[in-house]
């Protein structure tokens, strides 16, 4: 994918943009949550959606968000292509009844004859001094749940490519928008927007040899800043974006392990239970003798998400990382 | 000047004064459930509605009754019988037209059927082949619904939905009294009086959440009466009259068609059989109480009413009989065949497009069923 980069823009710009761009392309597609239309949501993703399409296009619901979800449900069933927002990751737990009991299944009970095209925006993560329940990294739950899609941006280009490509899915999405990215500005090329890779792919957003970070969403920026760092301690790390956690990108992902022998996964949902435990099961299953060294996990401590004023002791930082990475040289500890 | 400095000077304006956004009134349920039958307003019934409520019902009876055996047989995992609320099952699919949408819960079978979906399908759920049999789209009923009160929201965001379409489409929604102790029927009456969607919302009130009575269910005056709060109007009516339990959804489903909002109808009935075949319902009831809504039987109201009217004979009395033995018939003839089942459809249609992972899965079930071959010597249903 070459990108030619035109212009810069914040993450919760493109988000908009893609909205923007989904409605004006398909006449179905409705976005409806909790004060998206005049305030144009909490992080102002909606922002002029309602002035531009009408309250029926982009709707302010009830404070409800097991009605959000479960309207919407109703809605994709005659033909239209709801995009709810849940505001933040914790607020999305009363929908969970109709996420994982409908909205995951109608296509498989119904044996295909009644997909529901739904996307799910989910703000998710901390690092940005939230209170308690508006920080919750709750991605494991999600990828837990068979039939839903779970994808994640790290990057301007993915947030406008990855939520035109949910919207545009005949499947339900759970779009996880990591907030503490929302005003990280990256250059991208509006004339190409949509020029990203597909849903189920990983990308090496930096090669390296010495060994393998495997991150996605708010961890992404803190990988690349510590392989950076890594450097200076003689270590070339390669740095692997996953984006799309359902479907898993196996293949990206082993290919990488393999070259370098050495994985470390990162994010900042609990290590215990955590996506981390899964992804490094499926490398030691594929990768085994390729391996130098155990697969690590730097992830959130298995605690409820902390207050804010101690979040960046839980919070996989650059030196937790360079730790891990040490760890590494499995031969000399043995 | 503070308004502290000020202290004696300072008069404080009053709030602004409160206006209630409607009168309540009309809102409210009639004190006494509704009725057609051994009333005068029966007179101005449609003779033919009314017979053919009767055909259906005495279908209805038959078809829990034929369920009930299979179950028994163990040809049905389980069935949820409503006999004695038949008269519900077959006013609700008797009041929608066809473009209209059913939103059933797992009681509701007699509806599904009503509405013309084949009486193998609607059991697919309860036999254990499949979790759906038919196709909503082509009868325009949604899946049964197992957890409760869940397939509320859908109904309203399907009314939603069509109205923005400009379609003069209405969803009904079934649920139970104890469904209405859940959240999303909350969310649900709630989101349909805000967007004004053209839904109307049947609770039947059949005494039970499988053993908990309505007492340790609700405290308010009627489950007709919860409609207040949302904004709609609620309806009370007696469950076990066909006639006026389809009067009262005709009117709702046509108010809804008009524009004119959703409706919460509390049909008041009693589920004579026990919650399942897994329930014991002399734990929680006596027979007193079951002999007594005996006494009250939909069919035997309606039957009474046509045959003092002379709108029905022994031999049209007869014939509904022999069309209801014909569908128990063929009922019980395709439900005693094994279905043919594919271990391999599994697979099919978690997703639109299968992922690399589920290829996996299904390669491996595929190399499983082909030792089972070759080890029995036998085709186990057609590996793909």
């Amino acid at each position: 994918m070459t990108t030619v980069a035109v212009k810069p823009a914040t993450m919760a710009q493109a988000l908009t943009r893609a909205l923007r761009d989904a409605m004006a392309a398909d006449p179905a597609v409705h976005v409806m949550g909790e004060d998206v239309g005049a305030l144009g949501g909490v992080f102002r993703v909606t922002d002029g959606l309602t002035k531009e399409f009408g309250e029926d296009r982009c709707t302010d619901t009830p404070l409800a968000e097991a009605g959000i979800l479960g309207t919407a449900v109703g809605m994709a069933m005659y033909g239209l292509r709801p995009v709810v927002e849940m505001q933040f990751d914790a607020f999305a737990y009363p929908a969970f009844e109709q996420l994982i009991s409908h909205v995951s299944r109608m296509r498989n009970r119904t044996r295909g004859r009644m997909p529901l095209p739904i996307t799910v925006r989910v703000p998710y993560g901390g690092g940005i001094g939230g209170v308690e329940h508006h920080s919750d990294s709750s991605e494991a739950y999600y990828l837990a749940t068979p039939g839903l899609h779970v994808v994640t941006p790290a990057t301007v280009a993915d947030a406008y490519g990855l939520l035109r490509q949910a919207i545009a899915s005949d499947d339900p999405v759970v779009f996880l928008e990591p907030k503490r990215l929302y005003w990280s500005k990256d250059t991208w090329n509006p004339e190409h927007p949509t020029d990203v890779e597909p849903i189920g792919r990983a990308v090496v957003r930096r090669p390296g040899r010495s060994a393998t970070l495997i991150t996605y969403g708010p961890s992404l920026p803190v990988c690349l800043e510590a392989a950076e760092a890594a450097q200076a301690e003689g270590w070339d790390l390669e740095v692997v974006d996953l984006r799309s956690l359902v479907p898993f990108d196996d293949e990206t992902v082993c290919a990488a392990v393999r070259r370098t022998g050495r994985a470390v996964v990162v994010h900042e949902s609990t290590g215990f239970g955590g996506p981390g435990g899964e992804i490094a099961a499926r490398i030691t299953e594929r990768c085994f003798h390729h391996l130098e060294a155990p697969v690590l996990r730097v992830a959130g401590f298995d605690i409820p998400y902390p207050p804010p004023m101690l979040e960046r002791h839980h919070l996989p930082g650059v030196d937790r990382i360079l730790d891990a990475v040490a760890r590494l040289q499995w031969e000399a500890e043995g | 000047m503070t308004v502290m400095e000020q202290r004696g000077a300072y008069r404080p304006s009053p709030p602004p004064a409160w206006q209630p956004r409607m009168d309540p009134a009309p809102l409210l349920p009639d004190a006494e459930p509704y009725r057609v039958l051994g009333t005068e307003a029966a007179a101005k019934a449609d003779p033919d509605l009314l017979r053919r409520l009767y055909t259906q019902l005495v279908r209805g009876r038959r078809y829990n009754t034929q369920a009930t055996a299979l179950t028994k047989q163990g040809r049905l995992a389980v069935y949820p019988s409503s006999t004695g609320q038949e008269a519900c099952e077959v006013a609700a699919a008797l009041a929608l037209e066809e473009r209209d949408w059913l939103f059933p819960s797992y009681r509701d079978t007699l509806a599904v059927v009503a509405r013309g979906v084949d009486p193998v399908e609607a059991l697919t759920l309860l036999r254990g082949d499949w979790h759906n049999g038919y196709d909503p789209r082509t009868h325009r009923v949604a899946p049964l619904s197992t957890p409760l009160a869940t397939q509320l929201p859908h109904a309203v965001g399907l009314a939603h939905a069509a109205r923005l379409k400009g379609d003069d489409v209405v969803a009904l929604a079934l649920v139970g009294d104890g469904g209405t102790s859940e959240g999303d029927f909350h969310e649900a009456l709630n989101f349909a009086a805000v967007w004004q969607a053209p839904v109307v919302f049947l609770v039947q009130n059949n005494g039970f959440a499988i053993s908990v009575p309505l007492a340790k269910q609700t405290a308010a005056p009627s489950l007709a009466h919860k409609a207040v709060g949302y904004g709609m109007p609620g309806r009370l009516v007696d469950g076990n009259d066909a006639a006026a339990v389809h009067e009262v959804l005709a009117d709702a489903v046509r108010h809804a068609r008009a524009g004119g909002g959703p409706t919460l109808v509390e049909a008041v009935t009693y589920r004579i059989d026990a919650h399942t075949n897994a329930d014991d319902a002399t734990r929680y009831r006596g027979d007193a109480e079951v002999e007594a809504w005996r006494a009250h039987d939909p069919i035997e109201l309606l039957e009474a009413e046509l045959t003092a009217r002379g709108l029905l004979d022994h031999a049209a009395i007869e014939a509904a009989r022999q069309d209801a033995e014909e569908m128990a018939a063929d009922l019980r003839d395709r439900m005693n065949r094994d279905p043919e089942l594919d271990p391999m459809a599994l697979f099919d249609h978690v997703y639109a497009e299968t992922t690399a992972q589920l290829r996996e899965q299904r390669a491996l079930l595929r190399a499983e069923l082909e030792a089972e071959q070759e080890q029995h010597g036998e085709p186990e249903g057609g590996v793909r």
